[in-house]
């Protein structure tokens, strides 16, 4: 008697209502849409936008298929879906309009894509389709390395001119301040004051740790950068380097870009369904430029225009124009940093910004002047500059200082990340770049799916001549093995490739080698005289230690191809080592559970289907 | 239908002297040829710049040689990839343009001469970033090896682990040999296959392994050539048609997974086929030269017997 308990059932049913839920996304396909996400970090759409959108295809007399909204992490984006390209396209350009009135300088990204037609009842039990990689759907990989020597020598600058204009202030005479990549170097004539400014230094600038080296006349002290505050420059950079390079993919208009760190100094940037690589490059490496003037409040007064006009965007959403004075500041590249914070004073939200020695001298000079007047920080980008924030001076301050203002804990986050995100921290170079083009892609998947399939069908005639219904049922369940793997792929949502296809065909073919093994014992059992059902159960007995050997093995080249493997050697092993897994449970458990139902119940079963069982007259084996 | 009547145990172990010493041959042309030639590797290695155009015509390749070579970037190939019409542009590592600016450039050359050229794929490679492919590459198959004689060991025996390991670098070796003597492009999808073969193929000998174990317990008074005998006799059907299958799967991919899949499946192939060699002809064979004995492998219960008996 071969019969499985109830519950083995059970979870084999299971296991195929979950498998057949999340394979089903991938069979949809999918239609065209628009998706509309922020430009700004300033902009934050909502489902306010949603409606506004409806109305604005509504008065353009386009019909949608449904508009969606949906919040992934951070970022939140409005899609709505259409019939065909042709009205996608018609959309776009009416959402386009009506959202950004001056193209110049969107505050909305209007991109096309395109969505599953997943039904909403799938889409809530997170069954999605397969996430494809860029060489299946097409786009662009960068990977970027950030000169992280670069920014620690900018901040190394930075303490050096601190440090003059300390010992300055406190009147320590010292005899030169020298810098190299590495350390600065400040030379004394006597020990006292040496003893005086490590002192000094070592109460003010927490980041450095000091070394005392010479004698007599010849005395330095070197300072260089505490490891953690290394570390810390590091972080900041990589994190900088990232904000901007978000906000500038945000203008290229791409769907789903992918922006993330990898290792301690890298940057991965995927942009699918780009095709414009000269653009996206240029866009990459571009910088945005910060500056603070005084607002000509004489011009604003009389309603005119200074010698030059920004707009400021306030925070109700409306638009007012800024004249200028001529003389700029500050400039960006006396910016040092910015973090959001709560004022000390007023217990409200507010910007800490902090300038390099030069921007700071300039600051003091003009705060000192200027006292109770407007000033404004102007973000230029693409030549166009936004006042971001527009703010009375309230005493004289130099190279730290904080902006404050009719500011939210959201808005202050929001400035700050702006005002950092206005310039690379550190230089980046691209050290890796793969384009994908559209056509290419599809070609991919069709030549992935039709070698996937011919290999499948001729193993599968192969197994159903040769086993018989031994054989059909291992059909079934390489079946299943194909259904289960795609299943967790989608669920998982890990990328799938072109080698990861190549690895489901590979685990397909190596996974018929369980039902071979099983099948070969059972014959082997029956031609040494066992009954049918005795050899049923031997077989799969016998059978299940070699499958979990051989699984191992394959399993442990798996997991190293996974650990140390990059690119396209990891799309290949996530579904290498996903595959024998689900290989393992399909070819033992469900080709058991149907053989079980097939012959296991019959009390007096003769003959089992297995192919023809060759008796050597003579036995094999002694 | 059954394919294979076999009517007695074949004795494989008598012909292993000759089929190592044939092993031994070829693994020794496999190292010179990696050692005197080396791997035709791809610029995931090496550092360079890929591309891959389509002319809607049969392209003509020297034309774009010339153009290419007009740049005076030195060694730079260009070739047809898959069909006629489709073209593969490889050129070395520049200094100073290190962001692939270098296929801008081709690409507006090539518009000038025909503005139908589309532009399929570009891989750009710097050069740190090749050397860290390929030493993961190398710590990958480092622990892969390890890995598994750690799991042989312990499933087995320390002598079945050295033989199944050496087996199967021997499998690696050759793999890695053909794709130097006949300067297929080594890439790092083609890595992946061959360390999935390695993986794969040692299946084979745990298999066989097993059955031996089995054979062991089960004909005391077998030795150690005749229970490997018995062992590969018993599991070559099974062998072959497995591999088969995987062969069939690996051909596919072959024949119809366009050129990008080309030698990544050529590797699997031919590694499949060598495993197979190499774990029935060379695996046993090794694992019979460092003296495997029934002791090895069934001693817990051997040892109590042995104990009771001694007076």
């Amino acid at each position: 008697m071969n019969r499985y308990p109830l519950w083995k059932y059970l979870i084999i049913g299971v296991a195929l209502l979950l498998g057949a839920i999340y394979t089903a996304p991938n069979f949809f396909g999918e239609s065209p849409a628009v998706q509309v996400s922020s430009g700004k970090p300033t902009i934050k759409v909502d489902t306010a936008l949603m409606s506004r959108i409806e109305s604005i295809l509504k008065d353009a007399k386009l019909e949608t298929d449904g508009i969606f909204f949906d919040t992934a992490g951070l970022s939140s984006t409005v899609r709505a879906r259409f019939r065909d390209t042709d009205v996608q396209l018609q959309a776009k350009d009416a959402i386009q309009r009506a959202l950004n009135p001056n193209p110049e300088d969107p505050a909305y990204i209007v991109a096309l894509n395109l969505i599953s037609n997943t039904p909403a009842w799938l889409k809530s039990l997170h069954a999605l389709p397969m996430y494809l990689g860029l060489d299946l759907r097409g786009g662009v990989h960068f990977l970027l390395q950030v000169d992280m020597r670069a920014a620690v020598d900018k901040r190394l600058d930075t303490f050096s001119s601190d440090i003059r204009t300390l010992l300055r202030e406190k009147n320590i005479r010292h005899a030169g301040i020298t810098k190299s990549p590495t350390e600065i170097e400040i030379k004394f004539r006597d020990p006292e004051t040496r003893a005086r400014a490590e002192d000094l230094i070592r109460a003010q600038v927490g980041e450095l740790s000091l070394r005392e080296e010479g004698s007599g006349q010849e005395l330095s002290l070197f300072a260089s950068l505490t490891p953690a505050a290394q570390k810390e420059i590091q972080d900041n950079a990589l994190k900088q380097n990232i904000t901007t390079l978000h906000n500038r993919v945000n203008e290229l208009g791409v769907a789903e870009p992918v922006i993330q760190q990898q290792g301690a100094d890298r940057i991965v940037v995927q942009l699918p369904g780009v095709q414009d690589v000269a653009r996206a490059k240029s866009l990459l490496g571009r910088t945005a430029t910060l500056e603070i003037r005084m607002v000509d409040q004489e011009a604003m007064a009389a309603g005119g225009s200074g010698a030059l006009t920004v707009p400021e965007r306030k925070a109700d959403g409306t638009v007012t124009p800024v004249p200028l004075k001529r003389e700029v500041v500050v400039t960006g590249n006396q910016l040092n940093n910015a973090s959001a914070t709560i004022d000390g004073q007023t217990q409200r939200p507010a910007v800490s910004v902090r300038l390099d020695e030069a921007g700071g001298r300039a600051m003091r000079a003009i705060t000192r002047d200027n006292i109770g007047k407007l000033m404004a920080i102007v973000l230029y980008e693409k030549g166009k500059g936004e006042a971001i924030s527009v703010a009375r001076i309230q005493g004289e301050f130099g190279n730290q200082f904080q902006i404050t203002g009719n500011f939210t804990v959201q808005e202050t986050t929001d400035l700050a990340l702006l005002i950092r995100s206005g310039s690379l921290a550190a230089p980046m170079e691209i050290i890796e770049e793969r384009t994908v083009g559209p056509s290419l892609g599809k070609e991919n998947i069709e030549r992935g799916f039709r070698s996937t399939l011919y290999g499948f069908a001729a193993i599968a005639v192969f197994m159903i001549l040769y086993y018989r219904v031994f054989g059909l049922i291992s059909v079934v369940s390489l079946s299943v093995n194909v259904m289960l793997l795609i299943a967790l792929l989608s669920l998982l949502q890990a990328t799938l490739t072109l080698p990861g296809i190549a690895a489901i065909a590979l685990t397909l073919g190596m996974a018929i080698d369980a039902n071979v093994l099983i099948n070969e014992r059972v014959r082997e059992e029956l031609r040494n005289g066992r009954n049918a059902q005795q050899a049923i159960s031997e077989g799969y007995e016998k059978a299940f230690a070699t499958i979990l050997d051989s699984n191992v093995t394959t399993l442990i080249a798996g997991v190293a191809l996974l650990t140390f493997g990059s690119g396209p050697v990891r799309g290949f092993a996530v579904v290498h080592c996903l595959g024998i897994l689900t290989s393992i449970f399909s070819a033992v458990f469900v080709s058991r559970a149907i053989v079980n139902l097939v012959y296991g119940s019959r009390r007096k079963l003769q003959s089992i289907s297995i192919g023809q069982i060759w008796r050597p007259t003579t036995t094999a084996a002694k | 239908m059954e394919f294979f009547r076999i009517k007695r145990t074949i004795p494989f172990m008598r012909y292993s002297l000759i089929l190592n010493a044939i092993s031994f041959i070829s693994f020794g042309i496999a190292v010179a040829f990696l050692l005197t030639r080396g791997l035709n590797l791809s610029v995931d290695f090496t550092g360079g710049t890929v591309m891959e155009v389509r002319y809607p015509q049969a392209a003509n390749l020297e034309t774009i040689r010339d153009a290419i070579e007009k740049k005076g970037w030195g060694e730079s190939q260009v070739q047809n990839f898959g069909t006629s019409r489709d073209v593969l542009i490889r050129l070395p590592l520049e200094k100073g343009t290190s962001s692939g600016q270098q296929a801008d450039r081709v690409m507006q050359t090539l518009k000038t001469q025909d503005p139908a050229v589309e532009l399929k794929r570009v891989e750009f490679v710097g050069p740190a970033v090749g050397e860290e492919l390929a030493h993961d590459g190398l710590l990958a198959l480092l622990m892969v090896v390890i890995g598994i004689m750690i799991y042989l060991a312990f499933r087995f025996e320390w002598k079945f682990s050295v033989a199944a390991i050496v087996a199967n670098l021997h499998d690696v070796v050759l793999v890695i040999g053909m794709f130097a003597i006949f300067r297929w492009e080594f890439s790092l999808p083609v890595l992946a296959a061959v360390l999935a073969v390695l993986g794969y193929s040692v299946n084979e000998s745990v298999i066989i392994f097993d059955r031996v174990r089995e054979h062991f317990k089960k004909y005391r008074k077998m030795s150690t050539v005749e229970a490997i005998d018995s062992a590969i006799t018993a599991t070559i059907s099974r062998t072959i048609i497995t591999h088969g299958s995987t062969l069939c799967m690996t051909l596919a991919m072959y024949f119809f997974g366009g050129p990008a899949l080309h030698y990544f499946a050529l590797a699997l192939t031919i590694g499949i086929i060598f495993g197979i060699y190499s774990s029935v002809f060379v695996a046993a064979a090794i694992a019979m030269y460092l003296g495997v004995k029934r002791e090895d492998l069934v001693k817990p219960v051997k040892k109590e017997e042995e104990q009771q008996l001694v007076p």
